[in-house]
């Protein structure tokens, strides 16, 4: 009896503690900017989400957190590669901190799940790195506090897909990561490639996170002419080298994470030559990246990946709407239409924003290289730029009204006709 | 009053406590208490099988997802639940969790120990699959976004009130389950897990026993996911992940397996370190890892095991002492 009425003290003593020590809120007022960031930086995706809070924090550090005479507060909240711990850590930082602008979240998912919360709390959400395509598209409507600096996922895929019909190819073979984010990548793709006259002809779907590629590359046709691959993480480093042990003599294109400087520099011989697409390539010969890139690998001694450069221009960006408003944050609404209304030089190339609030910016077209660069002394493997489209937007080549009558990009849409 | 009305009376002063004093705190508290809650659901439910059957399954999280995807499908779909028919969604996922289970528990309850352990796994891990590849009803790996809470006279958009609501589900369930382990029924079940061969051999039923069990868990696992939905406001695969069985798992072990009440505090343990720890200090991850290693290492009973560890050493030693002191007298 008396053992147990200690046990229920104690009990009650938990719940207290536990109580009192969660309510100690954080307050602040003044010439203050509080921006709260989401980002995985524990778990299998620590090591993209340290690039992304670099990337951001490496702006912040340049500019002394003075953004336009407002004092930048940038807490940052490991949301940990979950959907709902993000929302979790999204509410923690509207509700406790009082912030104003929400940015960050990595995977496609981490950036639908904060959507929602970003108009039911009405508050800014940038969306820096999360490329699903249908939040600047037929789901925009819903989501009236929420601005992408980054870029949809099909975005680069359609100047490619041209690209590749430029280059004589007619029969592609894809194969691609099975989730949403790989369907829409290869989806731009091949509409981009049939539009223009090319065929896909067989699509393969590995799943994420693929160890062994065994089961998948003895599968891919003969008749093709060339690879077209889409990878993420771990999986960019094991495809090419597999695919190369098998004897592969096609040309290999790709998507723009399965060489992204993310994963480049931890890559063998075996991808020189192969070519992919994306907005930013940390060899982009202009006299801003190769500034940017030096002070960069100065500071954290890797070379920048997308990751880190659309963070920094997202901070960048957020600096020019603050700073034209006198260091005054301007309200939620005014503020999503000025940073939607914002045409600014950044590291990539000139960005603007379309009327659905996604970049319109330069597509690269990037061969990987062994190279010398910006003066450094070793040979390194480069994402060279052979080509520039300008001013891409998130529709390409297509007329906007087509594009959002058909549904998003997914396994099986476009439908592969030439497959068989 | 007896030990076992003082534990009762421990529990419900605890419970009160936390409905007076949790609304006070700021939002983020109560989301984690919200959150907390739920889930701790889905972990008693889990120590039915485990403390009380003695059946380690790594598939609870399979039932969560079940009444989380109908939730979540019903909604966005058909509109349904966001009134009054909230309460039939609540019906309809604990019964999607039960009937999962009873089918599950057709090919699970066979076995036992490891094999049990992997069979659940295994399960699990199919309806992990078919969230994550059914892109036509599931969303694929996206998800599907729940945009509005019920609304019936009251409003559950208010965090405040959905921690009430909360509430009340989560002390429905733990006095269902109370009285379910206390039952004849619940005594049979224990009976199993000391000596099954025993319990067949008094002419017990031993398999429907422990397939009830397993339907019951479901049915519990169920309600949990229908609630998980509407307090996370997404559902995706992610919550189907084996890593979400194993942390019900680990919180059940945490508490105390058998306890009921363990499971509780083993959830509002992990969610405060893991979601509250996390926004204070960058290393929560030694803090979380350091809590389970040290209770596995010295507390195998979990942290309700604790009394009783205390009372069994103060016992030796005052034996120690009375036996020095009768060796220090002279012969």
């Amino acid at each position: 009896m008396r053992h147990s009425s200690r046990r229920a003290l104690a009990s009650m003593l938990l719940v207290g503690g536990l109580a009192l020590a969660m309510g100690t809120g954080a307050a602040a007022q003044g010439q203050e900017l509080r921006i709260g960031y989401v980002a995985p930086t524990t778990g299998i995706f620590a090591q993209q989400g340290k690039d992304m809070v670099d990337g951001f924090q490496f702006y912040l550090d340049e500019v002394k957190n003075d953004f336009g005479g407002a004092k930048v507060q940038f807490i940052v909240e490991d949301e940990q590669g979950k959907p709902d711990t993000a929302v979790t850590k999204a509410k923690k930082l509207i509700l406790q901190d009082k912030i104003q602008i929400l940015v960050g979240g990595l995977l496609a998912t981490t950036g639908y799940a904060l959507a929602p919360v970003s108009t039911a709390d009405k508050t800014v959400y940038v969306v820096p790195i999360a490329a699903a395509d249908d939040l600047t598209q037929r789901d925009l409507s819903k989501y009236p506090y929420m601005v992408r600096t980054g870029w949809s996922s099909s975005q680069p895929s359609h100047p490619f897909g041209q690209w590749a019909c430029e280059q004589g190819y007619k029969k592609i073979v894809t194969i691609g990561a099975d989730y949403a984010f790989g369907h829409e990548v290869v989806g731009g793709f091949q509409r981009a490639f049939e539009a223009c006259g090319g065929q896909i002809i067989q699509k393969i779907w590995p799943p994420l996170g693929a160890q062994d590629f065994g089961p998948f590359i003895p599968t891919i046709r003969q008749d093709a002419d060339a690879i077209f691959s889409l990878m993420v993480g771990p999986m960019s480093l094991r495809f090419p080298k597999q695919l190369a042990a098998s004897g592969n003599k096609k040309p290999v294109i790709g998507g723009g994470t399965s060489y992204d400087e993310f994963v480049l520099p931890s890559m063998g011989d075996e991808v020189i030559g192969h070519i992919s697409a994306l907005q930013y390539s940390a060899a982009l010969d202009t006299p801003l990246n190769a500034e940017f890139v030096k002070r960069y690998r100065a500071k954290y001694g890797k070379v920048p990946s997308y990751y880190s450069e659309s963070n920094y221009t997202t901070a960048q960006m957020i600096h020019k709407v603050i700073a034209d408003n006198k260091g005054q944050f301007p309200g939620p609404e005014e503020f999503v239409k000025r940073l939607a209304a914002l045409k600014i030089d950044t590291i990539r190339g000139p960005v603007s924003i379309d009327e659905m609030r996604n970049p319109v910016q330069n597509i690269y077209i990037k061969k990987v290289e062994k190279k010398k660069m910006f003066g450094y002394d070793k040979d390194e493997l480069w994402n060279t730029v052979i080509k520039t489209y300008p001013n891409v937007n998130q529709f390409g080549q297509f007329k906007k009204d087509e594009f959002l009558a058909m549904p998003v990009y997914s396994r099986d849409i476009p439908p592969c006709k030439y497959c068989q | 009053m007896t030990t076992e009305q003082v534990k009762v009376l421990a529990v419900v002063a605890a419970l009160v406590a936390i409905i007076v004093i949790v609304p006070n705190a700021n939002s983020f508290v109560i989301l984690l208490f919200t959150r907390a809650l739920v889930f701790a659901i889905l972990v008693m439910s889990l120590d039915l099988l485990l403390g009380f059957t003695g059946l380690a399954s790594l598939g609870q999280a399979a039932y969560l997802g079940v009444g989380a995807y109908l939730t979540a499908i019903l909604a966005t779909r058909y509109q349904i639940g966001l009134g009054y028919d909230f309460w039939l969604v609540i019906v309809l996922g604990a019964i999607g969790g039960a009937v999962l289970a009873a089918v599950f528990g057709l090919l699970a309850i066979r076995a036992t120990g490891v094999y049990f352990l992997m069979i659940t796994l295994a399960l699990g891990q199919c309806v992990w699959g078919l969230a994550y590849r059914w892109n036509s009803l599931t969303g694929g790996d996206n998800g599907i976004n729940l945009r509005v809470r019920p609304r019936f006279g009251i409003n559950l958009a208010n965090e405040v009130t959905f921690f009430y609501l909360v509430v009340g589900f989560f002390a429905v369930s733990l006095a269902a389950m109370y009285v379910l382990v206390r039952s004849p029924f619940g005594r049979s079940l224990t009976g199993i897990r000391e000596r099954e061969l025993r319990m067949r051999i008094l002419g017990y039923n031993t398999w429907l026993h422990k397939y009830i069990a397993f339907i019951i868990a479901g049915a519990f696992g169920g309600l949990s996911g229908v609630l998980w939905a509407h307090t996370a406001g997404i559902v995706s695969p992610e919550n189907l992940v084996l890593t979400t069985s194993v942390d019900a798992l680990l919180m059940t072990v945490l508490g105390g397996a058998g306890t009921l009440v363990g499971g509780v505090i083993g959830s509002f343990i992990v969610f405060g370190l893991r979601e509250y720890l996390s926004t204070v200090v960058p290393w929560w991850q030694y803090v979380l890892g350091g809590v389970y290693v040290l209770t596995i290492l010295y507390l195998p009973t979990g942290l309700m095991g604790i009394p009783a560890r205390i009372r069994q050493r103060r016992a030796r030693s005052k034996e120690a002492t009375e036996e020095r002191k009768l060796a220090s007298v002279p012969p």
